[in-house]
C-alpha cells in the first residue's frame, strides 16, 4: 500500500509540475469552454434578413395579427432597385430580396446558408398560405403552437458542456497514458520498478487511479466554472457522469496505451494521441452536433468511444433521461477498453529496441 | 556463495551475445567484469539480476533462481541500471523516498544515503538538473537505500568527467562495508585495477580469464617499462646495464624494459638519470592484449 501511494504521489506531482499537460487538460478546453458558453450563448434565433423592392400587396393585406408576426420574423431592409438588392443578398448582407410581379411574391434567396434558405423559404410559403387563407374568408380550423421539449431554463451552455468535458478527458487521459508509459519504458524506469518488490498491479493501478483522478478534477472545474460563471444547471441525473467519465478515462488510457506501445519515442505517442484524440472529438460531437451528417459518418461515429460517452452524459445532464440511460454507454467503453487494452499488451515490447 | 553463474548464453539473431559465460562471486566480494563495449557485460548482468532470460545456462543468487521474477529474492539486491532511471520532473529527495517507499524503508534513511553520496545540498534540485557525477551517485544512493546484499553496478562512472571518476571510486569503494557484495561491470581498465578484487574479462561474449587483477598481470610475466629522458642516457649506455633486457629510443624517451625494475632503477640513481622517469608495469591492458592478440578499444 505504501508503494502504491509513493508511485501515484510520483506521478501526480509529476502531472502537475509539466506545463504542457496541464494545459492541454486544464487551460485549453476551459477555454473552447468559455468561448462556446460564453461568447455564443445566446437563446433566441436571429431574424431573417430582407431586402423589399418596392411594395408588396401580399404584406399589405395581411391581417393585423399576421402583420406583427412578419415584422417579428423579418428584419426589413428597403431598397427600390432590383439588381442592387440581389446584389447584396449575393455579398451575404442579406438573406433573401422579395419584390411583388403582380400577384406573385417572388423571393430571391441565397443557398450558402441551407438552414437559414430553407427557413427563409418555408417562412414564406406560410405567409403566403395564411394571405390565401385570410383572403378566402373562411376561419382556419387547425392552428400550431410549438413548445420546446427541453426545460426552457436551458442555455446553450448546457448542450456544450458535456462534449467538451468529453474531449478535455479524453485528450489528458489519452496523453497521459502515452506519454508516461513511453517516457518509463525510455528511462528504463519500467526495468527498474521491475527489480523493486513492487507488484506490477500496484504501477499499473497508480497510474489509471491518477488518471481518473485527474478526469473528476476537470469534471469538478467544467462544472464549477459552467455553473458559477455561465449558468449551467445540473438536471436529471447528472451523477451518472461520474461513472461515464470512469469508464471513457479508462477507455481513452487504453487509446494511449496503443498510441505508447506503436511508438517508438515520447513525441510520437503524443502526436499518435492527438491524432487519434482530436479527430474523434469531432467526429463524436464534442464541438457541434452531428445530426445532419451523413449516414456513413454516423456509422464511424458510432465506433468512438467518445461519441458514447457525449451520448451518455448529455443523455444523463441534458435529456434528464434515468441513470439506465448511461448503462449502455457504460458497459461500450469498458468493453472498447478491454479489447484496445489486450492488443496494446500483446504490442508492447518491455524495453525500446 | 553469493552468486553463482553456469554456463550462461544469450543469443539475439546470429549474433552469441552471452556465450558459455561461467563464474562465482563470494559473499562480501568486489567483482568485475571487464570488457570493451559490446563484449556482453550488460546482457550477462541483466541475466544475473533476473531481468532477461537465458536461453541456456544457470543462475542461482543469494542460493535462489532470478527468473521468473522472484519477489522474494528483490529486497535483497540492489541495482543500478546504465540509465538514470527516474521518475519526471522530481526532485533528488523525492526520488530516494519514492524508492525507499519500494522497500518500505523509513524516509529517514533515505536522507541519510543522500548524505553518505554527497547530495545533500542538491537534495532539492530536479534530477533533470543533476550533472552525469550527480545522476549517478543519485543512482547509487536508490539502489542502496534498502541495504541489499549484494548491489549491481552496471558501468557507474560510463560518461563522467575524470576528476568525478575519482570520487565516485571513493564511494564504490565504501559500498563494500559490512559484507556487502558488489558486481560492477566496466569498460575502464584502470577502474577494475582500483577497485576489483577479482576481475573476469570478457570479450565477444565469452569470459577470457578470470582472477585478480594483480594475478592476472603477474601472470603475463611481462617486463616493466622504464622511460628515461634520452639526453641523460643514452640508448648504448642503457643497453650496458645489467638486468636490462631491451633499449630502444623513440624520439621522445629511451625506453628501457626489465624484469628487474629495482636493480635498474639503483643503476639509474647512481647514473644521476632519474630526472623526468617514468615506470609503467604491464596492466590489464596488456593482459586484454596478450589474450586477445587486439588492441583493447574501448
Amino acid at each position: 500500500m505504501r508503494s502504491f501511494r509513493a508511485i501515484a504521489l510520483a506521478i501526480v506531482k509529476g502531472f502537475l509540475r509539466d506545463k504542457m499537460s496541464l494545459f492541454f487538460a486544464v487551460v485549453f478546453p476551459l477555454m473552447f469552454l468559455v468561448l462556446f458558453g460564453g461568447v455564443f450563448n445566446y437563446e433566441s434565433s436571429p431574424k431573417i434578413e430582407l431586402v423589399q423592392v418596392g411594395r408588396l400587396s401580399l404584406v399589405d393585406e395581411l391581417p393585423d395579427g399576421a402583420k406583427e408576426a412578419f415584422r417579428q420574423t423579418f428584419d426589413v431592409t428597403r431598397d427600390d432597385d432590383l439588381a442592387a438588392a440581389v446584389t447584396t443578398v449575393r455579398k451575404g448582407d442579406a438573406d433573401v430580396a422579395v419584390e411583388m410581379r403582380g400577384d406573385t411574391l417572388v423571393a430571391h434567396y441565397t443557398q450558402t446558408d441551407q438552414v437559414k434558405a430553407a427557413v427563409t423559404q418555408g417562412t414564406l410559403a406560410a405567409f403566403v398560405d395564411g394571405a390565401n387563407q385570410a383572403l378566402a374568408g373562411t376561419p382556419p380550423r387547425f392552428s400550431l403552437t410549438t413548445e420546446r421539449v427541453e426545460d426552457k431554463s436551458l442555455k446553450t451552455i448546457q448542450f456544450v458542456t458535456p462534449g467538451l468535458l468529453g474531449w478535455a478527458v479524453a485528450m489528458s487521459a489519452a496523453f497521459g497514458a502515452a506519454a508516461t508509459l513511453q517516457g518509463w519504458r525510455n528511462s528504463k524506469l519500467l526495468r527498474r520498478l521491475q527489480l523493486s518488490p513492487v507488484p506490477v498491479g500496484s504501477v499499473v493501478g497508480a497510474r489509471v487511479v491518477v488518471t481518473v483522478l485527474i478526469a473528476l478534477g476537470q469534471m469538478a472545474l467544467f462544472v464549477g466554472l459552467g455553473m458559477s460563471a455561465f449558468g449551467l444547471r445540473l438536471t436529471g441525473s447528472w451523477w451518472m457522469a461520474v461513472p461515464l467519465l470512469v469508464a471513457g478515462t479508462l477507455s481513452f488510457m487504453s487509446l494511449g496505451l496503443l498510441a505508447g506501445a506503436l511508438a517508438k519515442t515520447q513525441e510520437g505517442a503524443v502526436n499518435l494521441a492527438n491524432f487519434l484524440v482530436l479527430p474523434m472529438a469531432f467526429l463524436s460531437g464534442s464541438f457541434f452536433p452531428l445530426d445532419g451528417a451523413p449516414s456513413w459518418l454516423q456509422v464511424v461515429s458510432g465506433l468512438l468511444p467518445l461519441r458514447h460517452l457525449n451520448d451518455g452524459m448529455l443523455d444523463v445532464m441534458v435529456r434528464g433521461q434515468g441513470p439506465s440511460a448511461a448503462f449502455l454507454p457504460i458497459g461500450i467503453l469498458l468493453g472498447f477498453a478491454v479489447v484496445v487494452t489486450l492488443v496494446a499488451v500483446r504490442l508492447f515490447r518491455w524495453e525500446a529496441d | 556463495m553469493a552468486i553463482e553463474v553456469l554456463g550462461l548464453q544469450k543469443r539475439y539473431g546470429d549474433l552469441m551475445a552471452v556465450d558459455d559465460v561461467s563464474f562465482t562471486v563470494r559473499e562480501g566480494e568486489f567483482f568485475g567484469i571487464l570488457g570493451p563495449n559490446g563484449a556482453g557485460k550488460t546482457t550477462t548482468l541483466e541475466m544475473v539480476e533476473g531481468l532477461r532470460r537465458p536461453d541456456a545456462g544457470e543462475v542461482r543468487l543469494l542460493g535462489e533462481p532470478t527468473w521468473p521474477r522472484n519477489p522474494r529474492l528483490l529486497p535483497r539486491i540492489g541495482v543500478q541500471l546504465q540509465a538514470s532511471a527516474f521518475f519526471e520532473r522530481l526532485t533528488a529527495r523525492e526520488q530516494i523516498h519514492t524508492f525507499a517507499a519500494l522497500y518500505d524503508v523509513p524516509g529517514a534513511r533515505a536522507d541519510e544515503w543522500l548524505e553518505r553520496v554527497g547530495l545533500t545540498e542538491k537534495a532539492g534540485s530536479r534530477t533533470e538538473k543533476l550533472s552525469g557525477g550527480q545522476l549517478q551517485r543519485l543512482a547509487i544512493a536508490c539502489a542502496l537505500v534498502h541495504d541489499p546484499e549484494v548491489v549491481f553496478l552496471d558501468e557507474p562512472t560510463a560518461a563522467i568527467d575524470p576528476q568525478a571518476r575519482r570520487n565516485l571510486w571513493d564511494l564504490l569503494r565504501s559500498l563494500n562495508d559490512a559484507g556487502r557484495t558488489v558486481v560492477l561491470t566496466t569498460h575502464y581498465m584502470d577502474e577494475a585495477e582500483a577497485l576489483c578484487d577479482r576481475v573476469a574479462i570478457m570479450d565477444r561474449g565469452r569470459v577470457l580469464q578470470l582472477d585478480s587483477p594483480a594475478a592476472l598481470v603477474r601472470g603475463l610475466d611481462a617486463p616493466v617499462r622504464i622511460f628515461v629522458a634520452p639526453r641523460l642516457l643514452p640508448v648504448e649506455a642503457a643497453l650496458r646495464i645489467p638486468g636490462v633486457d631491451g633499449a630502444v629510443d623513440d624520439d621522445a624517451a629511451v625506453v628501457v624494459t626489465t624484469r628487474v625494475p629495482s636493480t635498474v632503477l639503483a643503476r639509474l640513481a647512481e647514473l644521476d638519470a632519474l630526472e623526468g622517469l617514468q615506470v609503467k608495469a604491464a596492466t590489464l591492458e596488456d593482459v586484454f592484449l596478450n589474450l586477445t592478440g587486439r588492441e583493447y578499444r574501448a
